[in-house]
């Protein structure tokens, strides 16, 4: 007690001390202030029972309707996966796909039919969905050329597309690198009683990209004319910032199972309905066992399906409140620990 | 000759000066000789065989850094660190192809890192630059072409300048002394800022050369001077001068050393013989042992295992990496085709794995070099930095008496203030004032003064007696501090309180022709120099020792004033007892037998004005007491009583006597006198001591007096405080036993409770070997005492019961045998076990090497504090050196890291500063890796969904601003102003600084457990995020995440989590850290945005990705809401549970605020108490 005494005098003393000297200014007493002296106002969290609890009801109340109202959503949202690499290649290539689907004689049309099974409301999205299929490898990322695709001025900068950077006879491929090389193109076409879905291939892509990433006056070159040939091919008199699939497909995806979208389809499905897909399968994952998926889906405000966040915030939402539960009845049943480690361990030094 | 010069005293009578007569010694012979081959043109600099000896120039530079050499060599200190030549070496290899960023993105952070560092070292050496500047820019008096003396600035002098100094100057470079205006050629010269000795040292000129002594004199004057090769000898010289061709030895007496000070002497003329750097006080500045404190030490050791993690982890990958790529081709199938196996580069091919498995471990080093933390050594230079002005700004340890703050005089140490485990400290000037206070007196038999001394009354306080004199106290204290309320003035020197005799009223006193004896002893028997204050008309006393001057005063305050010393005679105001009137009195002094430490004594022989021969003598009481007269002898019994009082009181005593001298008796014996005094046989000083003792004996007793070393203000409350802190507290002091323990109970260090276990060899069997002197017989018979004593003091502890308390005594002999290799461990052993060590009589190297012993046999952090010259070898031998900026000289604060005006001080500098530096660096550390760990971590995890291919997560500039912008604010506001309790708190609870005694915040689990939630806030950054997000739509128009969407994502959970987690573990809220923590997070997002704006081509995948995809999507303010809570939780959850279950002092100190705070609820204090008490408990089992 008697340094909190020293101390507050001390504070006195030289509070009288400052104000009653101008004459002694220049000593190299250090000025007093509120920062210098560390004595800034604050404040001072302390983990106090009340808070503990507080702060996790608090979580919990918060995540538990957090996660309620995205199963919610995730709940009103239809989708439908139909995995097809399997079923669309015939039986007796069933032993050896990479022949079938490197073969160009091979009849690649497959025809799938899929039940909706509740209303689907428009848009509905398309989407492909590979597997396995590293977009982020780092060869592959870095693959491409942004300036040429921006601008015919810089078509021959291709350093970064090797090998997929110019043609035998030297002229720069547009668009050049392996990300473009090895474009998607599984095609689908759908109908429902017979009727066709128009599946509408506009804004499938981020409008940055359209207006900023892809030239409008860059038009494909020399593209896919090599031996190789990687995927699909592009209309030359398109210029690139049109060719919203390439646009997607450019976008590398962050895992190696990505969704990619194909395309819209703008009238409503109704339960029940079959929906005949007709899947052009030419796009080879066999050879590194990549499965393809085609997927229908409505979204929501939280985009797609998407049980795990409801389910995770409920989860950490409940684990929350059992915490703050448990602490209150610690706190309730043992107010002071007797059985407090510590406090034994103390006991036990005096002891001995 | 002018008149000033005439004035000067005959100083030879008085001193004993014949044997201060330069001699040819041994070393004389080698001079010409190697190591002896300086050449001095006197008075002649343009000689041509002077310019071609090219001895350097006056200029002095302390700076580190030229400005040529300042970048090389300050990069070159830089990437001495490993860590930042890690990160150099990565810069240079991340323009190859193989980095996984642009190389731009890692050399920003590093230019920027390397910048501030080098700007920090730019700016203090800046600092030193100008001082030298100051320094060098002085002026001097130079005797030039034109025969007289010109002013020119010191860097400018040359060897075999001659130079005017004036009083009170300071010598520029080190000069042999040729004349001054003292006739005989003496001069006085004051040395703090060498040795740190305060008292006047005399220098004088050779006989040839003391009659130069004005302008024209020197006109012709040229000699040659011939010396040893400049060394950082201080106490040797070794010269000749040839002059008029003949030779003079030279000698340290005729030196005066740079940066000593002339006094009381007019002007003295000099040759400068050794400039700038060739001078002794120069030769002696080598640079301070650097310190790097243990937190710093175990930082490199982790960013070793952080090393090595990042090789683990780079190998892991690259193993991945090669089988992977291996597989890409096989049967001549192309696996992964679309990264065309067939045609591609050395890193990615699958015929050459092997080598590329190998590159991409280099990759891989690179990409995961976030784990190692860039700006962690710049962050804490600049807290530390930072740290220290506040420890300079405390208005807490600012001593107004001095005007001297407290001073961190290097930054790299603070936090080891929070470690101490042992203090050794000095005793003088340290724990007491060195002010020599005269308190009391015995004379006559009457004992007179009422003050109660510092040791008195800390036994009172002990035994809880109310203190007696209550009143008497109070004005003492307040006498002390200079209060002016105190009606009395207080004087300097002076506490002496007797109504009996004071103000002229010992003339009353039944035996008052021996009281004004006794003072005249006291304002005669000396060799101090008056020193009128012009204006005041008060009287200063120049003397040799404190004690001294104590005398002196306690003379004039009773009213026997010593106002004027002449060659031969000293003049006294005093009181005439028979008239009551003050009179001037002459005494001629005939003869000074000086003081020396064998003779214990010191006598004058004067004649005064009743034309009576007077021998004056003062003594230790062991030798006077046999030197007595039968008939002298009437107040011994007296007398003695009352210096065994005294004694017991810590008290210095001297007995004073005198005897009258017959004419006849004193003749012959001055005759014989002179003549040893002025022969030049060998044991001339045995002879003169001999007559002296023939002389001083058959005295009269006239009484003793006490002075005190007085203890300094708050001493004992502080050496409990930190007592209570853990805290062991050693005193290596070159005082007597008795003293030293007198202070020690002074000071609390010892107690009436506690056992003391005295070691020594004041035996009489050591002591009759001693007398026959052979030497191996005397270490032999030691040794083995000392052993014994040892094995004593263990087996004593352990037969008591653990309750009582030990306190070690050891004096500086025994010490030296104890230190020896097979005892120095039992002597730990005991001294271990001890809670208070006194080591007395022991030199300053004895004290340095305790204190490296206890360094190392510890293993603790240890910090010696002392504050003269004779304690530097003590402060750089600790791990922390801390100088008292007192009354000696600055020798000790400049070998210092920290440096306080009082020793009271150090309570504060260690709980308080000490404490909170320990914490905020440790915890700053932990935090930084942590971070590093967790951003490092999400790199990993991302690649091994990426097949391990050295593609980074996040965009270049994403990862490169990292720890420069998002993340380095806070934990740099942590490191500077966190503060667990406040000041107060850390004062009234000691036990909190056992925190950084047993290394809490900085032990393997802490940091360990650090490393652990960097891990696990990573898993769940990357984990869930990507599961959130992943393949579905995440907005409503149907847009899936890509690898940018998904960085963005991941990056803002990193940034919110490691900032939010620093708000978690803040504890000291001010809006200093809500700017910083909440800023950086509001950093981050106007950085993505601005960044997103940029045209495509800069911003490349952070183009508009922000505004465009993340921001109008609630999934992902969903999931960075739902990532950062999940971050955040086992931390908090650990620390609720923690609390809890186990909790620290901390948590509890703190709850007990928080519950002083609440209205005082009694029933919930009390355990809270009960707690503090057993942790007081604990505290004393540690002790022991």
């Amino acid at each position: 007690m008697n340094t909190e005494g020293a101390t507050s005098s001390g504070v006195a003393k030289d509070g009288a001390l400052d104000s009653s000297s101008t004459a002694k200014r220049n000593s190299k007493k250090p000025k007093y202030s509120r920062f210098t002296q560390q004595e800034l106002p604050a404040c001072k969290p302390i983990l106090t029972p009340g808070w503990v609890m507080t702060s996790f009801i608090f979580v919990g109340i918060i995540f538990i309707p957090i996660g309620f109202a995205s199963l919610f959503a995730s709940e009103r949202v239809v989708e439908i996966v139909d995995r097809y690499d399997e079923d669309c290649v015939p039986r007796n290539y069933s032993y050896n796909k990479l022949a079938y689907i490197q073969n160009n004689a091979t009849n690649k049309t497959c025809t799938k039919r899929l039940i909706v099974p509740k209303q689907m409301k428009s848009p509905i999205y398309i989407y492909y969905q590979l597997d396995n299929f590293y977009q982020n490898h780092r060869r592959y990322v870095k693959s491409r050329s942004d300036q040429q695709l921006r601008s015919t001025a810089s078509e021959d900068v291709t350093s970064n597309c090797k090998p997929e950077a110019v043609t035998k006879n030297n002229s720069a491929i547009v668009p050049c690198g392996l990300i473009a090389w090895s474009l998607f193109n599984d095609t689908y076409g759908f109908s429902v009683k017979n009727k066709v879905l128009d599946v509408s291939k506009r804004n499938i892509a981020w409008k940055s990209d359209q207006e900023q990433k892809f030239g409008s006056d860059v038009y494909p070159k020399n593209f896919q004319s090599g031996s190789l040939i990687g995927g699909a091919k592009l209309n030359a008199s398109i210029p690139l910032s049109d060719q919203e699939d390439l646009i997607v497909w450019m976008r590398t995806a962050a895992l190696p199972t990505f969704r990619k979208l194909y395309g819209k389809i703008e009238t409503d499905l109704e339960a029940n309905d079959e929906i005949t897909v007709v899947i052009q399968n030419n796009y080879n994952t066999y050879s590194f066992g990549g499965k393809k998926r085609l997927v229908l889906s409505t979204t929501s405000w939280i985009g797609g399906k998407n049980d795990f966040l409801g389910v995770a915030y409920l989860t950490v939402g409940g684990l929350c409140l059992f915490m703050a539960i448990s602490f209150i009845l610690l706190y309730v049943i043992k107010p002071r620990p007797l059985g407090d480690p510590s406090y034994l361990s103390w006991n036990r030094g005096t002891m001995n | 000759m002018p008149e000033g010069r005439r004035r000067g005293i005959h100083f030879s009578k008085i001193y004993s000066f014949a044997c201060c007569r330069s001699k040819f010694e041994e070393q004389h012979a080698q001079i010409g000789k190697r190591g002896y081959s300086r050449v001095v043109y006197v008075n002649d600099p343009d000689n041509p065989e002077a310019v071609q000896s090219k001895y350097r120039g006056n200029y002095v530079s302390t700076t580190k850094y030229t400005l040529a050499n300042f970048v090389a060599k300050s990069l070159f200190e830089q990437f001495r660190r490993v860590a930042n030549m890690y990160f150099l070496v990565v810069a240079c290899v991340s323009f190859s192809p193989l980095a996984p960023y642009s190389a731009l993105s890692v050399l920003g952070p590093l230019l920027l890192v390397i910048g501030a560092t080098m700007a920090k070292e730019g700016v203090e050496d800046w600092r030193r630059r100008m001082q030298d500047k100051e320094a060098n820019n002085q002026k001097v008096k130079v005797y030039g072409r034109n025969y007289t003396f010109n002013e020119t600035k010191w860097m400018k002098l040359r060897v075999g300048d001659l130079i005017k100094v004036c009083k009170d100057e300071y010598f520029p470079a080190d000069l042999i002394l040729l004349s001054s205006s003292y006739a005989d050629g003496i001069c006085y010269v004051e040395t703090m800022n060498l040795d740190g000795e305060t008292n006047l040292k005399l220098k004088h000129s050779l006989e040839v050369t003391s009659h130069l002594c004005d302008e024209k004199s020197f006109q012709k004057f040229r000699a040659v001077i011939k010396c040893e090769d400049p060394n950082e000898h201080l106490y040797s010289f070794v010269g000749t001068l040839c002059y008029d061709g003949k030779e003079y030895p030279l000698s340290l007496k005729n030196m005066l050393l740079r940066d000593s000070k002339l006094k009381n002497t007019e002007y003295i003329y000099g040759v400068v013989v050794f400039t700038g750097h060739d001078t002794k006080v120069m030769q002696n500045a080598i640079d301070p042992p650097s310190k790097r404190s243990k937190i710093e030490k175990k930082m490199d050791k982790i960013i070793y295992v952080l090393f090595s993690v990042l090789i683990l982890i780079a190998f892991v990958g690259s193993v991945f990496f090669g089988i992977e790529t291996k597989k890409d081709i096989s049967d001549g199938r192309y696996r992964r085709w679309y990264l065309r196996p067939d045609d591609t580069t050395v890193f990615f091919d699958p015929k050459r794995a092997l080598l590329s498995a190998f590159l991409h471990f280099l990759t891989a080093l690179m990409l995961y070099g976030y784990l190692i933390p860039i700006s962690l050594y710049v962050s804490i230079e600049i807290v530390k930095v930072l740290q220290s002005i506040f420890i300079n700004q405390d208005q807490d340890m600012y001593h107004e008496e001095t005007e001297r703050p407290a001073q961190a005089r290097t930054s790299n140490l603070n936090e080891e203030l929070g470690q101490v485990d042992t203090i050794l400290s000095d005793k003088t000037g340290t724990l007491t004032c060195n002010s020599m206070e005269f308190v009391k007196c015995s004379i006559a038999g009457t004992a007179y003064g009422h003050g109660m001394t510092e040791v008195e009354r800390a036994l009172a306080r002990r035994r809880g007696d109310a203190l007696p004199e209550a009143s008497d106290v109070l004005s003492d204290v307040q006498g002390h501090d200079g209060d002016p309320v105190d009606s009395r003035k207080s004087i300097r020197g002076f506490n002496f309180r007797d109504e009996r005799i004071m103000n002229g009223k010992w003339v009353k006193e039944p035996h008052s022709d021996i009281i004004q004896k006794f003072f005249r002893v006291l304002a005669i028997c000396h060799t101090a120099i008056p020193e009128e204050n012009k204006g005041a008309g008060e009287i200063s006393y120049e003397a040799e020792s404190p004690d001294e001057a104590a005398f002196v005063i306690a003379a004039r305050e009773i009213g026997f004033e010593f106002f004027k010393r002449t060659q031969s005679s000293i003049w006294l105001w005093e009181l005439d007892y028979e008239t009551s009137n003050r009179v001037v009195r002459k005494y001629e002094v005939l003869q000074v037998l000086e003081f020396s430490s064998s003779r214990k004594r010191m006598s004058v022989i004067v004649r005064n004005e009743e034309n009576q021969l007077l021998l004056l003598c003062k003594g230790a009481d062991s030798v006077m007491f046999g030197r007595l007269s039968k008939d002298g002898r009437l107040f011994e019994s007296q007398t003695k009583d009352h210096i065994k009082k005294y004694a017991e009181s810590g008290l210095r005593i001297m007995v004073t006597a005198y005897r009258e001298l017959g004419e006849e008796e004193y003749r012959p014996w001055e005759e014989k006198f002179q003549k040893a005094k002025t022969s030049l046989i060998a044991d001339r000083d045995i002879s003169v001591d001999e007559l002296a003792n023939e002389v001083e004996r058959d005295l009269t007793l006239l009484g003793a007096t006490a002075i005190e070393d007085k203890l300094q203000k708050g001493v004992p409350e502080c050496i409990e405080k930190l007592a209570q802190a853990g805290i062991k507290i050693w005193v290596l002091t070159g005082d007597k036993m008795e003293t030293a323990v007198n202070v020690g109970y002074a000071c609390s260090l010892l107690r009436q409770d506690m056992k003391q276990i005295v070691i020594t060899l004041d035996s009489p069997d050591i002591d009759a070997l001693e007398k026959l002197g052979d030497k191996d017989a005397i270490a032999q018979a030691s040794f083995k005492s000392i052993g014994k004593q040892i094995s004593e003091g263990i087996s004593q502890i352990n037969s008591v019961e653990e309750s009582a308390e030990f306190g070690l005594i050891i004096d500086g002999k025994s010490l030296e045998h104890s230190l020896k290799k097979n005892v120095e461990k039992s002597f730990f052993d005991l001294a271990k076990k001890c809670s208070s060590v006194i080591c007395c009589r022991s030199s300053p190297k004895q004290k340095a090497l305790v204190t490296r012993l206890v360094k190392l046999e510890t293993g603790k952090t240890t910090l010696s504090i002392g504050d003269g010259a004779n304690d530097v070898g003590m402060l750089q031998e600790a791990d922390i050196g801390v100088g008292i900026s007192g009354v000696e000289g600055m020798q000790a604060v400049m070998a210092s890291d920290f440096s306080i005006a009082q020793f009271r001080f150090l309570e504060r500098l260690l709980l308080v500063h000490g404490h909170w530096c320990y914490r905020r660096i440790s915890m700053m550390i932990c935090y930084f890796f942590y971070k590093n760990i967790a951003f490092g971590f999400t790199l990993f995890w991302f690649e091994a969904y990426a097949s391990f291919s050295g593609q980074p997560a996040y965009n270049d500039w994403y990862m490169s601003f990292y720890n420069v912008f998002f993340t380095s604010l806070p934990v740099i506001a942590l490191g500077v102003f966190d503060q667990d309790v406040s000041a107060r708190f850390c004062l009234k609870y000691p036990i909190l600084y056992l925190e950084g005694v047993e290394n809490l915040h900085f032990s393997w689990p802490r940091i360990l457990g650090w490393m652990f939630n960097g891990v696990i806030s990573s898993i769940i950054i990357f984990f869930f995020t990507t599961k959130s997000m992943i393949n579905q739509a995440f907005r409503r128009d149907g847009q899936v995440v890509d690898f940018e969407v998904l960085g963005v994502t991941m990056y803002t959970c990193v940034v919110w989590a490691v900032n939010c987690q620093m708000a978690l573990s803040v504890n000291y809220f001010t809006w200093i850290q809500h700017l910083f923590i909440w800023g950086s997070i509001a950093f981050w997002y106007i950085f993505l945005v601005i960044y997103g704006s940029l045209p495509p081509n800069v911003s490349t995948t952070a183009y508009r990705v922000f505004t465009e995809a993340c921001a109008p999507s609630a999934l992902y303010w969903l999931v960075t809401l739902f990532v950062v809570i999940c971050t955040l939780l086992p931390l908090f959850s650990y620390r609720a549970f923690q609390t809890r279950f186990k909790p620290t002092y901390l948590d509890i100190i703190q709850r007990k605020r928080l519950e002083d705070l609440e209205t005082q609820n009694s029933s919930e204090t009390r355990p809270f108490k009960q707690k503090l008490h057993r942790l007081r408990e604990r505290l004393r089992q540690r002790e022991l």
